[in-house]
């Protein structure tokens, strides 16, 4: 039998946020710098009708282009998109069976519109899930949150955002060793019902609020205010304003001009 | 210097469930005094030294450090005079960095960003851990993350430093090393442990409690030589000074 493990699931997220502590070009970028680039890719990537899929294509560039420079190792970035899929290929399955209006033909294959929106949400998907796990992969969530902060999110949602982040590990730790305590104690699924684990879930909620108090206390006692000042002071420079305005102006040439389609129809006349 | 004493007054706490912790608790700890607080389970160690900067507040009685009663008023004065120590040092680290999290109360009290960082590199420094002021705290080993949340504290310079159970959790060589790092120290300490045998090397004095009630303070070689009254106190002999289990020698009885 499976444990149903929650660490694992969150020691891979983990796994993606290590990748942070290391040194590149691309981590050295301001994480204000790197936030707004992923923002304007992923609204560059959504914002296009719903049959769009080869102007789509170019965007690629941006998550290659980062892991190239980044060194961070494409495996575990894939493993997790390849985690998510489902929910993609859920929300767009359905496309085909509906929306059955010939669009293009491939040879004497006529492809419905369901097909080629089908498709445009997977690679959509893989696009921004992908752009976000870098920008995790290359600052660290943490980072992240405080960027958010420094742009104007309110201090309250931040604190919230990393004090969460903090604990998350810890209580899935806890969860973990409650689960395989039961486990080592349940035979032939006696005991594996919902009445104990309505009562683990209450307990675990209970040692959180505990747990909570205590942190609250440890805050009291060095003085907090209601705020996270974090030491590392970011310096925006002109290589992270030149990050800035070099993507964006590539995102916007992507999204003005179908770029896979102008190159085939260049290839078409010149091949005339 | 009058600002490191620590005085407990007829000190009474029950908590909200009708648990009577403390039970008329007196005791005046001066200046650099090292004072381990020791006691079976449920004794009341953890309730006292909460009360010491005002975590809880006590029902009667009263705890005074150095020239102020702990009143809400001297609270933040308190707070920055005597440095607590959790006892799970995941319930104190949760900044996103070491660097970060040691700054934090540095932060808090108003200093300059040089003299932040000044502490923070000193206090990593005196618990040995400078090469870790980058990485996150959720990553480090228990031993890292005790030595860093003693760093955090530190970092305040608090003329009085609270522990609960700091050996707790360690392996040997951590402990070991733990115990050398507060031997150094020439703050007034209060340790609240069930580690007998770092207590008589670190503490001078001992305050043994039993429900909730000082049973018993003075020194901590003369107190803990004392069988009958530690194994009335759920307490037993420091593994030290009993006897060799091989060959029975140094026994007493």
């Amino acid at each position: 039998m499976t444990m149903p493990n929650p660490h694992a699931a969150l020691f891979d997220l983990n796994r993606i946020e290590s990748f942070a502590d290391r040194d590149s070009p691309i981590h050295r970028i301001d994480p204000r710098a790197k936030l707004i680039v992923t923002m304007l890719f992923i609204v560059s990537v959504v914002s296009y009708g719903k049959y769009e899929v080869s102007a789509l294509l170019p965007f690629v560039l941006y998550p290659v282009v980062t892991t190239a420079l980044s060194g961070v190792p494409a495996g575990p970035i894939l493993t997790r998109l390849v985690w998510a899929a489902p929910f993609a290929f859920f929300m767009g399955i359905f496309n085909p069976v509906f929306d059955r209006t010939t669009v293009t033909h491939i040879g004497t294959l006529a492809i419905s519109g369901g097909w080629v929106s089908f498709v445009s949400i997977l690679i959509r998907f893989s696009l921004t899930v992908s752009a976000a796990l870098l920008l995790i992969a290359t600052t660290g969530f943490m980072t992240v949150c405080d960027a958010l902060g420094r742009m104007g999110l309110p201090r309250a949602f931040v604190t919230q955002l990393m004090v969460l982040f903090r604990y998350l590990f810890v209580l899935a730790e806890e969860a973990g060793r409650m689960t395989r305590a039961r486990n080592l104690r349940t035979f032939q699924k006696r005991g594996q019902g919902i009445r104990v684990f309505s009562f683990m879930i209450g307990h675990l909620l209970l040692r959180t609020i505990d747990r909570a108090t205590r942190i609250h206390l440890a805050m009291c006692c060095r003085g907090f205010n209601g705020m996270f000042a974090r030491v590392q002071d970011l310096r925006f420079r002109s290589v992270d304003a030149a990050f800035i305005a070099g993507w964006s102006a590539l995102f916007l040439l992507f999204r003005s001009v179908d770029i896979p389609r102008w190159i085939g129809r260049f290839v078409e006349t010149a091949g005339r | 210097m009058s600002h490191h004493l620590v005085i407990a007054q007829n000190l009474c706490y029950v908590y909200p469930d009708g648990t009577r912790a403390l039970d008329g608790i007196h005791f005046r700890i001066t200046h650099g005094e090292s004072v381990a607080v020791i006691g079976g389970n449920g004794a009341g160690k953890s309730t006292l030294l909460m009360h010491l900067n005002g975590c809880l507040v006590s029902v009667s009685g009263s705890v005074r450090v150095g020239d102020f009663p702990i009143t809400t008023k001297t609270l933040p004065h308190v707070r920055e005079t005597v440095g607590m120590v959790f006892q799970d040092p995941d319930d104190q680290l949760f900044m996103p960095t070491v660097e970060d999290d040691v700054a934090f109360g540095p932060i808090n009290l108003g200093l300059p960003p040089e003299e932040v960082s000044a502490r923070v590199d000193e206090a990593l420094r005196t618990v040995g851990a400078l090469h870790l002021k980058r990485r996150p705290p959720y990553r480090l080993s228990g031993g890292e993350k005790r030595a860093i949340a003693i760093a955090t504290v530190l970092a305040m310079s608090p003329s009085i430093l609270v522990m609960d159970e700091p050996t707790s959790n360690l392996d040997p060589l951590a402990r070991r090393q733990l115990i050398a790092l507060l031997k150094r120290f020439d703050h007034t300490l209060i340790i609240a442990t069930h580690d007998l045998d770092m207590a008589l090397d670190v503490c001078k004095r001992t305050l043994i409690l039993k429900n909730g009630k000082l049973v018993a303070d003075g020194p901590t070689e003369e107190l803990l030589r004392n069988r009958s009254l530690l194994e009335d106190c759920r307490l037993e002999m420091p593994l030290r000074l009993q006897g060799c289990p091989v060959c029975g020698s140094g026994k007493e009885d």
